[in-house]
């Protein structure tokens, strides 16, 4: 099999441990205060190198409510998870768990927290 | 009536005097900025004493802030993420002129007879050119590469005869315009690798380099002979491998050349890649700490300092360029974003983002000569880039 088409697959298979993952508990568990400030820290810092400081975008899209009205909550979480094959956004797995890629996903969709 | 008419014009009068450093008659050479990402701020510093001078407030967004010199090295020109370009006094203090040139910005150069000021901007795709005085808008060049589709510019840099170089991440070009008729700029287009993420000029401004995102390998235009188009160098230096991820795009600028070699990042590997600057061919790789972002020679050439993409940031890393080899590995602080070498190198001036310093550090004996506290510096630009092709 090829790269993309792993890839692809490791995201159904993502998708699906989530859609388990909901089922079973409605309220994802919340990363602690010192959690939140260490994960708004590193999307306004880090993912903005590409995305922006103010997250309004660069080599990545803008990241703000209105961009990312349309677009459901799993696939927003795979793609922090996962990245996306064939553009420059990697993967974060390493540095984040799927609870904590669904906070961040819902704190954009409101509008992102400014860094402390 | 008169005296009422009188009294703004003195509280203005007085105002401009209480602004006005003690200092004010100086040179710039050993002036620079650096960038306080977060607060929308420079600190204009003097590296003869290592100090900071005082602050100017007000730029905007300066996430990705790219700062160029005036010809006279008196006048920063501040190029925002949020598309605002500041012409900043660096001996006053104060913004001289400040426009919003576009959406979305990277940066920005200075024409070779310094009267232009252009900019390279995400959105809309393309460049515009500035009077570098007034900060008038006299061309608008749009980077359009099929019908109503605009290509993010990345790369740009100055080279001779009013003309600018740069690459469309979109679509896979190397682009030059010549602005000798400022109001008619004449663009050539030549076909390049895949997603150009950054390009540079050698210090004689002959070769263009762009990096490829998008495939392993370098596309090269030899801006002596453009006409032959650009070929690409170290291709397949991944040999197939999977790349790792990239937690930050590098940055390439002029100073990469070093010791008759090109020293660049490898995109999606912890390694320097060294090309001979003749022949292009590759000639090593140096296996590095983590995913470098600026690969940077001390201006003698001696030496090639390395910061890293996250999670590897609070490290940089010595290259020797004769040994070819890792020769220091240090910590300066947390999130090291940027680095700048006084003009003739026996310092080096660095950004640590989250440990909110800038370290200056002796480059002969590796201590630590000074630091600086700074709100989140990234970029830091000293006024010697002003007498420099491709900056």
């Amino acid at each position: 099999m090829d790269r993309p088409l792993l890839l692809h697959v490791a995201v159904l298979l993502g998708l699906t441990a989530l859609a388990v993952n909901a089922a079973q508990s409605a309220e994802p568990p919340q990363p602690d205060s010192a959690r939140q400030q260490a994960l708004v820290h590193l999307v306004r810092q880090d993912c903005g190198s590409c995305h922006g400081m103010r997250l309004t975008g660069g080599l990545g899209p803008a990241l703000t409510p209105e961009r990312l009205a349309e677009w459901p909550d799993d696939a927003l979480v795979a793609t922090i998870i996962h990245g996306r094959p064939g553009t420059a956004m990697p993967g974060w797995e390493r540095f984040l768990n799927e609870s904590e890629a669904g906070w961040i996903v819902a704190r954009l969709k409101q509008g992102f927290p400014p860094l402390d | 009536m008169r005296l009422a008419a009188l009294i703004p014009a003195l509280a203005l009068g007085l105002a401009a005097c209480a602004s006005t450093p003690p200092d004010a008659v100086r040179g710039t050479g050993d002036l620079g900025v650096v960038i306080e990402r977060a607060a929308g701020r420079v600190q204009v510093v003097e590296h003869s004493h290592n100090v900071s001078l005082g602050t100017v407030a007000g730029l905007g967004d300066l996430s990705h802030a790219h700062v160029a010199f005036s010809r006279d090295a008196r006048y920063a020109y501040v190029f925002g993420r949020d598309g605002g370009l500041t012409k900043v006094d660096l001996l006053t203090r104060r913004i001289d002129k400040r426009v919003i040139q576009a959406g979305n910005s990277i940066g920005g150069s200075v024409s070779q007879d310094g009267r232009l000021v252009v900019a390279q901007n995400y959105e809309p795709g393309g460049i515009k050119a500035f009077d570098a005085d007034t900060l008038e808008l006299l061309a608008d060049v749009p980077a359009e590469y099929a019908p109503g589709k605009f290509s993010r510019v990345v790369g740009l840099a100055d080279v001779s005869g009013q003309r600018f170089v740069y690459a469309l991440f979109d679509a896979n070009e190397i682009r030059v315009t010549d602005f000798s008729d400022p109001k008619k700029p004449v663009t050539t287009r030549y076909p390049a690798g895949k997603q150009p993420y950054d390009g540079l000029v050698t210090p004689d401004g002959r070769y263009f380099l762009a990096g490829l995102f998008g495939e392993d390998g370098i596309s090269l235009l030899d801006l002596w002979k453009p006409e032959a188009g650009a070929r690409k160098i170290l291709t397949g230096y991944g040999r197939g491998e999977e790349k790792l991820p990239v937690f930050k795009m590098p940055h390439l600028r002029g100073w990469s050349l070093a010791a008759g070699q090109a020293w660049l990042p490898a995109i999606g590997r912890h390694e320097v890649l060294v090309a001979d600057a003749g022949t292009w061919a590759e000639t090593g790789r140096i296996p590095v700490k983590g995913q470098p972002v600026f690969v940077m020679a001390r201006p003698d050439g001696r030496q090639i300092w390395v910061n890293f993409a996250f999670p590897d940031n609070e490290w940089v890393q010595v290259i020797d360029t004769v040994d070819k080899r890792v020769v220091h590995t240090f910590s300066p602080g947390k999130a090291v974003l940027h680095m700048e070498f006084t003009p003739r190198g026996e310092s080096v001036w660095l950004s640590s983002r989250d440990s909110n310093r800038v370290s200056v550090v002796d480059t002969a004996t590796f201590a630590l000569r000074k630091e600086l506290p700074a709100d989140a510096p990234s970029g830091i630009f000293f006024t010697s880039r002003a007498q420099r092709i491709g900056f």
